[in-house]
């Protein structure tokens, strides 16, 4: 990271530590706990199932959550608090400081993911099951979750470069609701007789990112492999994305009044 | 020949407003003016006449309609300038989970300072803005007047040539306006630029070495304080005490009386007619002394007139 990205991405970490947004990790935890109490009592055979089923899905919406409104606030906290005055006033370009509050933000994710990681674990060890070979798949699903928050927080960072906090929580919220459904969308396409909506269904479907190829979450509880193709094409996938995304925020952040 | 600190030349910002963005609304007007290296330069107006505006522009926060501007040589775009510059925004928010210590620190890591030169350096500044006792507090816990003496510590930590400062003296007790106003003075000894935007006029004439007017984005005046208000003598004033029981004449009538002492305005012209009067009722000369326009009567009375109405100063700088 450079001279001018890193301090800004770690400073929005320590914000996000300061302002106590890493506390949803207690729920996390009291939800783990009260989960596997609960599962050791009433289903025998299948404690493994529910356990990554209930702890895949919890970490999934603490992070889409926190991704959704920690990103859409990333910029327009900074100028509605007018902190963002004084930093653009140092050597350092808009695209910097953009850059280093998304790596800040996905830093607090990833810290906050990890310890989720290891309350899951600790829910599965006191659920009495040896840790076996084929729980790497739950850790590719967990890898598979933070490539979504990646792609979840770049376009709540594109949304909030142009328009209001709360039209960027709502376009967020929708391109990720069109993204989970994508493939819906595009057999709705294919089987409108309409051309104009099946033109636009198809549009949709190539715009939004497909949330659905980053759910390993059944896999994963399954046991079942996880090919390396497809780590492979979900990394290149949000990569791509990621970067799309924010090359167009600091291109429309750069020429944006500072009112 | 080196380039002047600030060269500004034609700056116009317009904002767009309605729903269609249809209505425009100049906040701006071709804004011309040249600072010199190591001046103190005071830029006056009341409140919405583009001072602000400028700052920004000059930042970068805002881009200009048309016109261009120069710090220290180099384009107002070029990023690199802001390794140059110091800035204090009005009304300074700064990051709130921090503290003095941590903002500042934060602040110098953009100056590339090693972990080192930072903690000295940020020591040296929390103690010269009064603030090394509160240097582990949460902004958070500061009042107005220590956020902007944090504000001014930002500005100043990483010996810029160039210090742009917005109403600086804002929120500040007297203590604190003097200290500020020392703070100036010592940059301008290490032969460090000035721009400060204000209300408080008479900062502006105990600073600066040129002023400026700005009314509704309109550049109405520049130049020495001195000069601006010229040393013309609109009347003399006088002071005098009257012994108990003697009663002043009818032609000094206009004589008010304040704590037992009375003063009145006469014309220059009629400054000896009148003190032989008074001497002839009994009345004790405490003084004499000429009245003069003040900045404050030069700038109220340029922000009352419209901007297009002409005034005696040259609207040009040197």
């Amino acid at each position: 990271m450079s001279a001018t990205t890193g301090p800004v991405a770690i400073n929005t970490f320590r914000e996000a530590v300061r302002d106590r947004v890493l506390y949803n990790l207690i729920f996390f935890a009291l939800l783990m706990m009260g989960a596997a109490i609960l599962v050791g009592e009433i289903s025998i055979g299948i404690e493994r199932l529910v356990i990554i089923d209930l702890g895949l899905t919890a970490i999934s919406i603490f992070g889409l959550v926190m991704s959704v409104f920690l990103g859409v606030g990333l910029v327009s906290k900074e100028i509605e608090k007018r902190t963002l005055y004084t930093l653009l006033a140092k050597p350092i370009e808009r695209w910097q400081f953009l850059l280093g509050k998304y790596a800040g933000l996905l830093i607090t994710l990833a810290v906050n993911t990890a310890a989720m990681t290891l309350g899951l674990a600790a829910a599965l060890f006191y659920v009495g099951r040896p840790f076996v070979r084929s729980d790497a798949s739950i850790l590719i699903a967990i890898y598979f979750i933070l490539l979504e928050f990646a792609l979840i927080t770049a376009l709540a960072l594109f949304f909030s470069c142009f328009t209001s906090p709360m039209l960027s929580t709502l376009f967020t919220i929708g391109v990720f609701v069109a993204g989970v459904f994508a493939a819906d969308i595009r057999n709705f396409g294919a089987l409108a007789k309409n051309p104009a909506l099946k033109g636009i269904a198809t549009l949709v479907y190539y715009l939004v990112p497909n949330f659905q190829n980053f759910n390993a979450i059944a896999a994963a509880g399954h046991g079942d492999h996880i090919p390396a193709s497809l780590v492979g094409q979900n990394t290149m996938y949000a990569v791509l994305y990621v970067a799309v995304l924010v090359l167009a925020s600091s291109a429309i952040f750069s020429r944006r009044n500072l009112k | 020949m080196s380039a002047s600190a600030i060269e500004i030349s034609e700056l116009t910002k317009d904002y767009r407003l309605g729903f269609w963005h249809n209505r425009v609304r100049r906040s701006l007007d071709h804004l011309t003016l040249k600072i010199e290296d190591g001046e103190i330069f005071g830029f006056l107006g009341p409140n919405g006449a583009g001072k602000t505006t400028t700052l920004k522009l000059l930042m970068g926060l805002i881009f200009p309609t048309s016109g261009t501007a120069r710090i220290c040589g180099r384009p107002i775009d070029d990023v690199k300038v802001h390794a140059e510059i110091g800035y204090l925004p009005e009304q300074p928010y700064f990051y709130d989970y921090l503290t003095a210590r941590e903002l500042l620190d934060y602040y110098a890591r953009f100056a590339n300072y090693n972990s080192a030169e930072r903690r000295e350096r940020v020591n040296r500044f929390l103690e010269l803005v009064g603030l090394a006792s509160a240097a582990n507090v949460q902004l958070r816990k500061f009042s107005k007047g220590m956020l902007q003496r944090v504000g001014i510590a930002q500005a100043i930590l990483h010996d810029p040539k160039v210090v742009f400062l917005d109403e600086p003296m804002s929120g500040l007790d007297p203590i604190g306006r003097r200290e500020v106003r020392d703070i100036i003075h010592n940059l301008k000894i290490q032969g460090r630029t000035v721009f400060f935007s204000t209300h408080i006029l008479s900062d502006a004439e105990m600073l600066c070495d040129r002023v400026g007017v700005l009314v509704e984005g309109k550049l109405q005046g520049v130049g020495a304080p001195s000069e601006m208000v010229s040393m013309q003598v609109n009347a003399m004033e006088i002071l005098f005490e009257l012994r108990e029981g003697l009663a002043l004449p009818a032609t000094l009538a206009a004589a008010k009386s304040i704590g037992g002492r009375n003063h009145v305005e006469v014309p220059e012209e009629k400054l000896y007619a009148t003190l032989d009067e008074l001497r002839k009722c009994g009345a004790r000369i405490l003084s004499v002394s000429p009245v003069r326009p003040t900045l404050e009567d030069y700038f109220l009375k340029l922000a009352g007139k419209k901007p297009s109405a002409p005034v005696p100063m040259e609207a040009v700088s040197r």
